[in-house]
């Protein structure tokens, strides 16, 4: 496999050392900038256009090149000028210039701001019938995936390759593995597992344990 | 069934070994480690720098001074998009206002704090939250966009509970409304996973010794509230006023609630 062919997420930052301190900020502080309330709004809004789905926008932010140097909104806001570009809704021209060029798509299902309050209030449930008994219950042990996979992912190099626990088993949910990049939800069981960080880093403290959700593809038996 | 990647649980290749050691993470670090980063960068990156990581001591919200053209830049950048969608017929600006007024003024952390304050007085709906806490904090009112499956965390004398997203920026909506810029900063994804005293001392927060630390990393579409214990010195508190007690970082892990001095000294 060839580095270029390679998929690339820059968004698995757990465990790395990005310097620098956590700057708390005030509850009250929304936004920073006013062009970032815009941006928030025109990703809902497009988001209800239905054409894509929550894996595909993580799948477009998480591989953004420049995505270590811009800010979370500067994420959003590229990734939905991609997305939008990768759906073929608009052209980079389009882009480019912020004006229609090109007939657009039809039909598309337009968020009215009268139907805002009710999109919002029931949100998108995860949870799918499962095809099969989930393979796993509370207290088993189980050793994640270890190593690269060339596509989107949920689980964390961090946690990758590691022996834990499972905590709590979550029904089965859509699959973003598949579902970023349009192929289909194939609902898989999630669990919480739970790592002791002993075993996670040479330098882990006693009584630190860290908790990720992993769906069933990541995870294999461990005795 | 899967139809994408290498077969699961192959074993590892030296290539895999590379990859786990070195490059995407030196890739992720890349933008913050080199400070020589921003000389050959666009514009718009160069004083993204300043706002969008928080890592350069900057106050928040003043930093509407370091660099008028790059911030017209990105409000040129935004309004050129929304007109575009405009034209296409694609969005409807009054439901951009809708959807933004709604995170600005009625979905915040004083949901979740209600929540706090009703489980500190209730035993009965503490314990609905422990068993199924998507429906006890529905019954609330609170339900929807990023909350759809909610799990309840509480902090105890011998166990603290941190929540943060690694990934990307999952956070609870509902009770939360939206993330603050460090939990979705490279500082804070990075370290609260494996030094969660050090993220804990940049809040000024210190625990007990002995206190067992859980972060929680979300990783999927559950969504974690902490639940933090209740102050002494509140008995026979009403649910408002304990809920004003109830602080956003106390419901992430990354404070404590205010204490009934603490609350009387910031309302004077």
């Amino acid at each position: 496999m060839s580095d270029t062919a390679r998929y690339v997420s820059h968004a698995d930052l757990g465990g790395t050392a990005a310097p620098g301190r956590v700057e708390p900020e005030p509850e009250d502080l929304r936004f920073h900038h006013d062009w970032e309330r815009r941006v928030l709004g025109l990703n809902l809004a497009a988001g209800g256009l239905g054409t894509w789905n929550i894996d595909m926008s993580r799948r477009v932010r998480e591989t953004l090149p420049d995505y270590a140097d811009l800010s979370y909104y500067e994420i959003w806001l590229s990734s939905l000028e991609r997305g939008l570009v990768e759906r073929g809704l608009v052209s980079d021209e389009e882009v480019a210039v912020g004006h229609s060029i090109d007939e657009p798509v039809r039909p598309v299902r337009v968020l009215a701001a009268d139907a805002v309050a009710g999109m919002l209030a029931s949100g998108r449930s995860t949870e799918r019938e499962p095809a099969g008994p989930a393979r796993f219950a509370a207290g088993d042990r189980v050793r994640t995936r270890a190593g690269h996979v060339d596509h989107h992912t949920r689980l964390p190099g961090f946690a990758a390759g590691h022996v834990g626990v499972v905590e709590r088993v979550h029904g089965a949910h859509v699959f973003p593995d598949t579902n970023a990049h349009g192929l289909g939800e194939q609902p898989q069981w999630l669990y919480t597992v739970v790592f002791d960080a002993t075993d996670l880093w040479p330098d882990g403290a006693p009584g630190h344990r860290v908790s990720v959700d992993a769906w069933e593809p990541y995870l294999e038996p461990a005795s | 069934m899967l139809t994408v990647g290498p077969p699961m649980f192959a074993p590892p290749t030296a290539a895999d070994n590379a990859w786990k050691g070195t490059s995407v993470r030196a890739i992720a670090r890349e933008g913050y480690d080199s400070p020589g980063v921003t000389a050959a960068a666009p514009a718009r990156t160069i004083a993204s720098m300043g706002h969008g990581h928080d890592h350069d001591g900057d106050d928040h919200g003043d930093d509407h001074d370091d660099d008028h053209s790059e911030l017209g830049e990105m409000d040129v950048r935004v309004r050129a998009l929304e007109t575009l969608l405009t034209e296409k017929g694609y969005i409807d600006p009054a439901a951009l206002d809708e959807l933004i007024e709604t995170y600005e003024t009625k979905i915040g952390p004083r949901n979740g704090a209600r929540v706090v304050a009703k489980a500190w007085v209730d035993p009965e709906f503490a314990d609905w939250l422990r068993r199924d806490a998507t429906a006890a904090i529905a019954s609330l009112g609170y339900t929807g966009r990023q909350g759809e499956h909610m799990v309840a965390v509480e902090q105890t004398d011998s166990t603290h509970n941190m929540v943060v997203c690694t990934l990307c920026s999952c956070y609870p909506w509902p009770v939360l409304g939206l993330p603050p810029t460090w939990y979705k900063s490279a500082p804070y994804r990075s370290r609260v996973v494996r030094d969660p005293h050090g993220v804990l001392a940049d809040f000024g927060v210190s625990l007990p010794d002995g206190t067992d630390v859980r972060v929680w990393d979300s990783t999927a579409e559950i969504r974690y509230l902490v639940i933090p214990q209740r102050p002494s010195g509140t008995d026979g508190w009403s649910e408002e006023r304990l809920a004003e007690l109830v602080t956003r970082d106390s419901m992430i892990g990354v404070g404590l609630p205010l204490d009934p001095a603490q609350l009387e000294a910031s309302a004077s």
